[in-house]
């Protein structure tokens, strides 16, 4: 079963070999992985989608949390939330094929970011069927180049019992 | 006032005096330069060693035999790489250990320069913990948050990079602040819930077996262990990293279990209906066929470490904790309990299947060593190297002290012993030292003799010379049809190469040399080394082959 663990860690150098060098050494595998800093600038988060039984999960998260720059992990599989991916792709275009591009590009509510005389570049977000959809759609004209972020995940509102500074949930939303 | 600058070599150092370090083990270069300056003012005791391997290694041992945390120094690149199996060991047996590298300046890293490695990386799977040092400000709080790391929770090797340029910058010293690490929070209590959960399943049980690692040594908790053995009436194995964390002259002891454990030892883990691992992680050495390991067994399993906990095995009942706290927590909710048809055949394999070795023919290295430990009262620290003579003298030499066995469990790593040694003696002065080596492993590290004079630390290197490496013989012996391929050694002269380094030489080929050796080598004041020339082809028995259940042993 594919699992999405939403990790905090400390931004400091190394943190992303000490992470990865985890699931390579102890045979983990990762389907993707995306990482920026947050709100805070000492921390970063890091979205890992992880591919295994149960045991193994529990394995990545005790792993895990061995590492001392690894705050927080919370693996999100099972609760709501939602889910992003960015993809940017240069298809070849001609006149011909154009327009028929463009209103893929139109349903899929994508953007047109760069036109070059033979190619058009694309980018589109959303979750990784609708990703795979698109590039599915766009295979037959010709993929030139393409680029995924990893998935980027977070919990829908807010945890039961998390302190919001006097706020309600409601008032924030 | 204005506060006197200081170099941030001189900063690692008076932080490291902060940190109560007594001893350093270690050896200069280049880029380690500003350090060692700043050393030589410095009241900590520096044991140059004659390989930065032998440093990591007896920093290990000083750990492993004082319970403080070893420290190794060396420079970059070679030097950084020779602590690399050092480290390796410490990590596979928790031993807490802070190692300090040097590093090329921060404006030549990663250009490939002069004795330039990517320590920080070739060791990160075998650290707890790493920094790379980018300021002498940062120096006092890396080394506070090292040797916090290194030693608590479950203890590891922590490594500190020092690009000479922030060895060499000045600055004012300024005190760490207190340790801020949200990630790190080891556990200490086990969970009230799981504690009564596994106190219920002992009440229960009518055959229990505490079966304790090297956590249970790890974490003084012998006279817990000690207790709860003996108010459940339950007998306790342990493995090679538990050693002397229950003693093995107690009735209740059933020595070591698994690959070259006791039969009564496997017997037991095989008849028992419930397991309590205490700081134990059910190693593949330990358990042979995981599927028949402890089948009639409930498991309960006591580690600091959550990730441990059932990493090999399905554990019934798991605590995360310290070992000493939880054994606490478990022993005062149990009442006695009365096991006598358990105790009587603990008792009764005991008798019937003792350790046992045929005392004919040629010198026996079972024999040695049980006079060794005749000799020394049980009350030496031992390190060994590993093979062979490792899995004898776990077996012969009757240990009832904790951080009294010094040997190499996880990485299995030859050559350790005798650096090991080295740091032990540092360590423990008034000790009786020996390091029981074989031929083999002797000269993987055997330079470190030069050190042991060099010190006058007299240690006691008891060599059981088969004039192979006899485990890897026994092996192709058993398992490659006698085939012994490149297992047979053409050894030095010991005796003369003792003397040559200034340590005295003894030969033994007689069972009656055996006493008057041993006598003479613990007298003698100096470094011994004894050369045992014994029965080529003994085997470690029993054994269980590699993959097998317990209850199937050899010899």
């Amino acid at each position: 079963m594919r699992h999405t663990l939403a990790v905090l860690v400390e931004n400091t150098p190394g943190v992303l070999a000490r992470v990865a060098g985890l699931f390579s050494r102890r045979g983990f595998n990762i389907d993707s992985l995306a990482v920026g800093r947050t709100d805070n600038p000492a921390v970063s988060r890091m979205t890992i989608v992880v591919e295994g039984s149960d045991q193994v999960l529990e394995q990545v998260n005790k792993q895990l949390h061995k590492l001392i720059d690894v705050i927080k992990i919370n693996d999100i599989t099972k609760d709501a939330y939602v889910d992003r991916e960015l993809v940017m792709i240069k298809v070849y275009t001609e006149p011909a094929t154009r327009s028929e591009i463009i209103q893929l590009v139109d349903i899929f509510r994508g953007r047109i970011v760069d036109v070059g005389r033979k190619t058009l570049t694309i980018e589109v977000t959303g979750d990784e069927g609708k990703i795979d959809a698109f590039e599915n759609c766009l295979r037959p004209f010709g993929i030139k180049e393409l680029v995924r972020t990893g998935k980027i995940a977070m919990l829908r509102g807010l945890k039961p019992g998390t302190k919001t500074n006097g706020y309600k949930e409601e008032d924030m939303v | 006032m204005k506060q006197k600058k200081l170099s941030g070599a001189e900063i690692l150092i008076k932080s490291l005096e902060a940190e109560g370090v007594e001893a350093i083990f270690g050896y200069p270069g280049g880029q380690a330069l500003p350090i060692y300056d700043a050393l030589y003012d410095s009241g900590i005791k520096h044991i140059l060693t004659r390989h930065e391997q032998g440093a990591a290694h007896a920093a290990d041992g000083y750990a492993r035999a004082t319970g403080k945390t070893g420290v190794c120094l060396a420079t970059s690149g070679p030097g950084a790489t020779n602590l690399v199996t050092g480290i390796a060991n410490a990590y596979m047996d928790s031993v807490p250990l802070v190692a300090i590298t040097g590093q090329v300046p921060q404006n030549l890293l990663g250009k490939d320069s002069f004795q330039e490695a990517d320590i920080i990386g070739i060791t990160m799977p075998i650290t707890k913990h790493s920094y790379l040092v980018g300021d002498p400000a940062e120096i006092s709080r890396v080394v506070k948050e090292a040797f916090y790391i290194a030693a608590s929770g479950r203890p590891g090797p922590v490594l500190i990079d020092m690009p000479k340029d922030v060895s060499t910058a000045e600055m004012e010293y300024r005190e760490p602040d207190k340790i801020c690490l949200p990630g790190y929070e080891p556990v200490l209590d086990g969970h009230r819930q799981q504690v009564m959960k596994a106190a219920e399943a002992i009440t229960q049980s009518k055959r229990p077996l505490i079966y304790a690692g090297g956590g249970a040594v790890i974490s003084g908790a012998y006279e817990e262990l000690l207790q709860l053995a003996e108010l459940i009436v339950a007998p306790v194995t342990t493995t090679l990293m538990g050693i002397g964390g229950f003693p093995g002259n107690h009735p209740l002891s059933l020595g070591m279990l698994g690959m070259h454990g006791t039969r009564y030892a496997n017997f037991a883990v095989c008849e028992c209906d419930l397991l309590i691992a205490v700081g134990a992680r059910f190693a593949d050495r330990v358990t042979g066929r995981l599927e028949a390991f402890a089948p009639e067994a409930r498991i309960i399993q006591i580690d600091i470490d959550p990730a441990e906990i059932g990493k090999n095995i399905q554990v019934d009942i798991p605590i995360a904790g310290d070992v000493k706290r939880v054994l606490k927590q478990l022993t005062e909710t149990l009442s006695p309990v009365l096991r006598e048809a358990w105790r009587d055949k603990i008792a009764a394999w005991k008798k019937e299947y003792p350790l046992s070795y045929c005392d004919k023919g040629g010198l026996k290295p079972q024999y040695i060593i049980s006079e060794i430990y005749r000799q020394t009262k049980g009350r030496a620290r031992v390190t060994t190297e590993v093979g062979q003579h490792q899995m004898w003298t776990a077996q012969y030499y009757t240990f009832t002290q904790p951080r009294s066995f010094i040997s190499s469990g996880g990485l299995g790593t030859m050559g350790y012993g005798l650096p090991a040694a080295v740091g032990v003696q540092v360590g423990c002065p008034e000790d009786v030292v020996f390091d029981i080596a074989g031929d083999g492993s002797i000269q993987m590290n055997i330079q470190e003799l030069a050190t042991a004079v060099n010190y006058n630390l007299p240690i006691n290197i008891a060599v059981i010379n088969n004039g192979y490496l006899g485990m890897v013989r026994q092996w192709q012996e058993l398992f490659y049809n006698r085939r012994y391929s490149y297992s047979e050694l053409l050894n030095p002269d010991f005796v003369r190469l003792a003397e040559a380094y200034g340590a005295e030489g003894i030969r033994v080929t007689t069972r009656d040399g055996v006493t008057p050796a041993i006598e003479r080598a613990i007298r003698s004041g100096k470094p011994v080394v004894i050369d045992f020339v014994v029965d080529r082809e003994e085997n470690v028995l029993p054994m269980v082959p590699p993959g097998g259940s317990l209850d199937k042993m050899l010899g």
